[in-house]
């Protein structure tokens, strides 16, 4: 160990020629202390910081992590360091932790949201990381949509293919129809085709598959959902369906038919005039003033229909950002090569127009992600409501910045990785100047 | 706008027009707004003609070949292209479009797709040419505007002059009976320019049938066998090359000419 000394002498040695202006020491004379000004602004800023380290460090890491109620937390702190003051009592979250991540959820079916969270992230590999994954995972990514609610919710196996064969309709109406019709009366007819399957024939049919041959797992019902598990739900939902409903919205208002663009910017300026929280008060009591009674729409489904348009309406802005940089040359060049609208659309436009409008696209996403807490002010809890709810038991009751804290965390590392996934895309997608 | 020599003899064996129409415009109008931008133009095109296009600047040159392939709308009058009639039926529209290759003057080349895929895209999805076979034929065409090389690059990566080559091999990637340029050398330095000229000099020497808006007299001169002179929306002249330069007939292509020449 007294080897030490000798070993700094050596290093001083080979250090000495550029001295001041090179290293670490140059690099802190230029970068902190380049003037009287900077240095006092250094100063002071190393001040703040220790300060709020000083405080926040020792209450992470001097903090009880055993313990079965909120009283017995103080009794080891003042036992250990003599004061309640400026000690974390962990012990809430090892005690809670499942049940702020899972909400009601049963917990011998536990793994079935766990499985749900796995296949949503390899269902997303393609899609993300599209070169360095086989493009077969995309049948995955197409099932994903129907697996993930049947994983969620349980129950008969034909609720989710009788949706999906909803979508099979659809296009086969539209297939058909377009080619012997007009292109937009298939459209339309199509995706009325599909609702009506949906919302009138779909309820008889499952019922009469499930009595003929029932196949199914245990269901869920919706008011077990909670915690942090219910945010990802919704968000993931509103992500991945505002993001398709957004483009169309911003296509739609620059449109030439005037109907479709006064509907989009219709619904556009209303979604963004209107508090999401009373969109979420309107899906969770309004919409069963206007439903015939005894139809049972899911309270979970309401929200995320909500939050999905809410999104969607900040989505189509942001896209129509991207889409009023190009340059009209862009359009112009698609349309001289003879591509259609459509094809002009997904091969030309929208690719550069989505990718001028990444960092945009992923604050809504950030944004609509931490906006799913907001759900715990119509009674649904989600990890918000959950923190009440433990509180709310005596053995816990006073206990606010521990929950706050690992909540704080748990959605810091979702929207964090989201952040930088859109760094790397943007440098992924670079192709030089124009 | 200076007349550039060129310096190669032109092999004029396969310059040849033929009787069959190209294109046909009869009695078109057209107007932005209030504003009357082309008036009552008629001209006719044959297969095998290289046309230049003159004229001062807002004389309407772009918006008449912008008409060809409907990039703009006209309100009153006929094109017919090919053997297809303009109309409003976007089946027609996208034929004629497929059919006739346009060259720009910032190039529109799309930026996110590289020079093959560049080249390669319309075919595909236009004409539903294998992909092979497509990247065969545009292989082909980037060998003969001489960027064989730059295939895998992207566009933001080439210079002026191989950008335009590259847009010339795009449009050619489509087997187009007609080309049409607007501008294409005056976005680019003077040695840029030579190399674009080069290639559109051998476009014509297979005999291609051109539409050329250019300030190049030079060009004009040596490849055209007919140049038009626009001037206010109306087509004021039009003659063989030669007679065009040395004896202007009204006085608006006089002073143009004196413009632009600078004698
Ligand atoms: N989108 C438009 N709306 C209204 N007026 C237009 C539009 N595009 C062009 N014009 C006008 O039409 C006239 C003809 O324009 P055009 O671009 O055809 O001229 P040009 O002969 O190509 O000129 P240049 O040599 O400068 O390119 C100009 O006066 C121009 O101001
Ligand atoms: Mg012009």
């Amino acid at each position: 160990m007294s080897d030490v000394s000798f070993v700094r002498t050596e290093m001083l040695q080979e250090q000495t020629p550029p001295a001041s202006e090179v290293g670490i020491i140059g690099w802190v004379r230029h970068n902190l202390f380049s003037g009287w000004f900077n240095s006092i602004l250094t100063l002071i800023s190393l001040y703040a910081i220790y300060y709020v380290l000083s405080g926040i460090v020792p209450w992470i890491f001097q903090s009880v992590w055993n313990a079965n109620s909120l009283t017995e937390c103080r009794e080891i702190m003042m036992a250990t360091w003599g004061s309640t003051h400026g000690h974390a009592c962990w012990a809430v979250i090892n005690d809670r932790w499942l049940q702020m991540l899972f909400g009601f959820y049963p917990d011998h079916l536990y793994w079935r949201p766990i499985l749900a969270l796995v296949l949503l992230l390899i269902a997303l590999a393609p899609i993300l990381y599209s070169e360095r994954v086989p493009s077969k995972l995309l049948y995955l990514t197409a099932a994903y949509p129907f697996l993930m609610p049947f994983l969620m919710w349980g129950g008969t196996i034909w609720g989710p293919i009788s949706a999906a064969l909803g979508f099979v309709i659809g296009w086969g109406v539209y297939t058909v129809l377009s080619k012997q019709l007009s292109g937009l009366l298939g459209l339309v007819l199509g995706v009325l085709a599909t609702v009506i399957w949906w919302l009138v024939l779909s309820g008889y049919v499952v019922g009469a598959m499930d009595s003929i041959l029932p196949i199914g797992i245990e269901a869920v019902q919706s008011r077990q959902f909670g915690g942090f598990m219910l945010a990802i739900l919704l968000g993931v939902v509103a992500i991945g369906v505002s993001l398709p409903i957004g483009i169309v919205l911003a296509l739609g208002r620059q449109s030439d038919l005037l109907i479709v663009k006064y509907l989009c910017v219709g619904f556009i300026e209303f979604i963004r005039g209107v508090p999401l929280i009373t969109l979420l008060f309107v899906a969770s009591l309004l919409l069963n003033l206007f439903l015939p009674p005894g139809t049972n729409f899911d309270i979970i489904l309401r929200v995320m229909i909500m939050m999905t348009l809410f999104s969607a309406a900040y989505m189509a802005e942001v896209i129509r950002g991207g889409l009023a940089a190009l340059p009209r040359g862009q359009y112009e060049g698609a349309d001289s090569l003879g591509l259609n609208y459509w094809q002009a659309q997904r091969l030309i436009i929208m690719p550069q127009a989505l990718k001028i409008s990444i960092p945009g696209i992923v604050s809504t996403f950030i944004g609509i992600f931490k906006d799913t807490t907001l759900v715990s002010i119509i009674g649904l809890f989600d990890v918000i409501g959950l923190s009440s709810a433990i509180r709310a038991d005596t053995a816990w009751n006073g206990i606010y910045w521990e929950l706050f804290a690992f909540i704080g965390a748990l959605f810091f590392v979702v929207c964090f990785s989201m952040s930088r996934y859109s760094m790397y895309l943007e440098r992924k997608l670079q192709t030089g100047h124009r | 706008m200076s007349e550039l020599a060129i310096e190669r003899e032109i092999d004029r064996t396969k310059m040849q027009v033929s009787d069959e129409v190209a294109i046909e415009i009869t009695g078109m109008n057209k107007w932005y707004g209030a504003f009357h931008v082309l008036r009552d133009i008629n001209l006719t095109v044959n297969q095998g003609e290289r046309i230049v296009i003159a004229g001062p600047s807002g004389s309407g040159k772009s918006t008449l070949i912008r008409c060809l392939n409907a990039l703009e709308e006209h309100q009153q009058g006929r094109i017919e292209v090919d053997g297809t009639v303009l109309s409003n039926d976007l089946k027609n529209i996208d034929k004629i479009r497929s059919e006739v290759g346009m060259v720009f003057q910032h190039f529109n080349l799309f930026p996110h797709l590289t020079i093959l895929e560049n080249c390669t895209l319309a075919p595909i999805w236009v004409r539903k040419t294998p992909r092979r076979e497509a990247e065969e034929r545009a292989m082909h065409f980037l060998e003969k505007v001489k960027i064989p090389e730059q295939a895998d690059k992207y566009p933001g990566q080439l210079s002026g002059g191989q950008q335009q080559r590259v847009a010339i091999a795009r449009s050619l990637c489509m087997m187009p009976r007609i080309m049409l340029f607007d501008e294409p050398t005056s976005a680019l330095d003077p040695e840029m320019i030579k190399e674009v000229l080069d290639t559109m000099i051998e476009l014509a020497e297979e005999g291609m049938t051109m539409l050329c808006v250019t300030h190049e007299m030079g060009f004009a001169r040596q490849v055209a066998n007919r140049v038009i002179f626009m001037d206010a929306g109306q087509i004021v002249e039009q003659n063989e090359p030669e007679e065009f330069f040395n004896n202007p007939q009204s006085e608006r292509t006089k002073l143009f000419l004196s413009q632009i020449l600078g004698h």
